[in-house]
């Protein structure tokens, strides 16, 4: 049994996405002290698209963003202890990890440090043995059984909690690599270990996950995309991102590095607890069902905000499942129409546009027409356009089963230059290009035949 | 009485699930918080968000926190990579809730006046 820690933990964030602020890692660990880095790089679309991207190239299918980090870290990571616990091993953790430790002996800590690799997660190869054995893994939104669409199907995950990462950080790993983890296990899991919770110990695991869902956004909590006040917000161009200091009963402080930008506030940490939610008081979790509405908060000092009496309870029988399903094909085309009557220009445009496909024959499951300038983001609520308005982008998207209809669609956006209503420019894109669509399909499984298949190994950098 | 945007009692924050758009309300002053618990209720958001959203309207209480949260269930066209919306993840529902009117007391009305936009003499970060 390893040792248990009393003093409380700093646990950063330093990526809410694959694609986030490259720099915020760099600045977690030299900024000041921390204790452990969790990186979240999975979003519902991203496994499918790291799945296309290892049916091409076997080595791939991971957040390659990851491994050119861990060679700028892992020097200090090594000598201060940062250990850091991701998700970017994405739908090949193995591979993710033999890249990572190849980046660990470039960067000089050859022998001084071991990867924990997280798998079980990838249903794909199981799908139909699961499914004979009666696992239906029902729509949740829909009910729909995924034998309906099972040729369709390009991925499929289970959200795993927190064990398997303690049972890494205990078998001593400075990096824990894992799969479709939950965004909060990345934060909670490292709390589990320090303190030695036991796994009944709700309110302490709940806690947790409130600390986990604040920092898997990023700077989100600490000043990034807050309303409140976004003016006063200071030195976003050098943010912070939100550091979580835990205590062994489950409560924590948010705050961030004195040395940089952004803003702990009640605030900006309670947008963050709001985004993304459902139900407050039932946030499932693998691990605990946490209830939302008995957080406190309490500023307790310049960007620190302390978080506490949060309870929890047992967690369900099932885990979840994150499934993706290729699901047609769309498009969307934009051209930029000037005053005067810009917007009036724009719509005759969009039914000129849409006559043409009615002769040509192409039918659409959905059509969608946006003034953008307009009406994009607040819709009918924007009431109607003035005439001065000064321009307006025309944003037209078709979706629907049948690729070759789309692609016609896309050479019937440039015609309209020359063919429709005037003063109206902005085509120097191109073709609007076809895209895939992957649909998401949630769906729920017994965790009796998931929990078996877990496994932990460790690669020696 | 006076009519007074949201805008001005509250902040807001909204993202997605699928293709329900959730948008957290919450209050800037606690003693507000009453007041948008008792007026901002789940048939009035349906009925703002009329042409928007194609399913019922949720609503839970965080009184805890002095926020409301609504899950706003068809509201984004199918959702992530399906929807064709520019807003595709409900990242701006938030302000659009904040447009809703409600009655107040002309005291309250003074008192929160202007209180979500940025002042004359802002700047930014």
């Amino acid at each position: 049994m390893a040792k248990t820690s009393v003093r409380p933990i700093r646990i950063a964030s330093g990526q809410g996405f694959w694609g986030d602020d490259l720099e915020a890692p760099i600045r977690q660990v030299e900024g000041g002290p921390v204790d452990y880095l969790m990186l979240d790089y999975l979003a519902e679309v991203t496994m499918s698209i790291m799945q296309k991207q290892r049916a091409r190239n076997p080595a791939a299918g991971y957040a390659r963003d990851f491994v050119p980090l861990m060679e700028r870290i892992f020097p200090a990571c090594s000598e201060r202890g940062i250990k850091v616990v991701t998700n970017a091993g994405g739908v090949n953790p193995a591979e993710c990890a033999r890249a990572v430790a190849e980046a660990g002996r470039r960067a000089g800590v050859g022998g001084r440090a071991r990867i924990g690799v997280v798998t079980g997660d990838d249903l794909m190869e199981r799908l139909d043995d699961l499914m004979g054995a009666g696992h239906a893994l029902l729509n949740m939104e829909t009910g729909e059984p995924l034998e309906a669409v099972r040729d369709s199907v390009r991925s499929a995950n289970v959200y795993l909690g927190a064990r398997p990462i303690v049972q890494a950080l205990q078998g001593d790993a400075l990096v824990v690599v894992t799969g479709r983890s939950t965004d909060t296990a990345l934060t909670y899991a490292p709390m589990a270990r320090e303190f030695g919770w036991a796994w009944d110990g709700y309110d302490q695991l709940a806690g947790g996950v409130v600390a986990g869902h604040i920092n898997e956004c990023g700077a989100q909590a600490s000043g990034g995309n807050c309303l409140a006040d976004w003016w006063d917000i200071p030195g976003l161009a050098e943010v912070g991102f939100p550091i979580v200091e835990a205590d062994p009963d489950g409560s924590f402080v948010v705050t961030r590095h004195a040395g940089l930008g952004g803003t702990v506030s009640l605030r900006t940490v309670k947008e963050q607890i709001l985004y993304e939610m459902g139900d407050p008081s039932t946030y499932i979790t693998p691990d605990v069902i946490a209830d939302f509405t008995t957080i406190r908060l309490a500023q307790d000092g310049d960007n620190r905000v302390r978080v506490s009496g949060i309870r929890g309870r047992a967690p369900t029988p099932h885990l979840k499942v994150s499934v993706a399903c290729s699901a047609g094909y769309k498009a969307v085309g934009t051209l930029v129409y000037a005053w005067p009557d810009a917007a009036a220009k724009a719509r005759a445009a969009a039914a000129i546009l849409r006559k043409r496909l009615d002769r040509l024959g192409l039918t659409f499951d959905r059509v969608l027409v946006e003034l953008v300038g307009w009406d994009a983001t607040h819709g009918p609520l924007a009431g109607e356009p003035p005439p001065d308005l000064p321009e307006v982008q025309l944003r037209i998207g078709v979706r629907g089963p049948d690729r070759a209809s789309v692609a016609r669609f896309t050479r019937e956006i440039a015609p309209l230059v020359l063919t429709g209503p005037p003063s109206v420019t902005g085509f120097a894109g191109g073709r609007p290009r076809v895209q895939e669509i992957v649909a998401y399909w949630p769906a729920l499984i017994d965790r009796t035949v998931v929990e078996p298949h877990l496994s932990v190994e460790f690669v020696e950098v | 009485m006076t009519r007074v945007p949201l805008l001005d009692l509250a902040h807001a924050r909204s993202g997605d699930k699928g293709n329900t758009a959730n948008v957290g309300l919450i209050a800037y002053e606690e003693r507000d918080y009453p007041l948008l618990a008792e007026k901002v209720t789940a048939d009035r958001v349906k009925e703002h968000f009329a042409g928007m959203v194609e399913g019922p309207v949720e609503r839970f209480a965080l009184d805890n926190l002095g926020a409301l949260n609504f899950l706003l269930h068809g509201a984004l066209d199918g959702g992530g990579t399906v929807s064709l919306m520019t807003d595709a993840q409900g990242k701006v529902f938030s302000t659009a809730l904040l447009r809703m009117e409600i009655e107040v007391s002309d005291e309250v009305a003074d008192r929160v006046r202007g209180r979500g936009r940025l002042p004359a003499t802002g700047g930014g970060g």
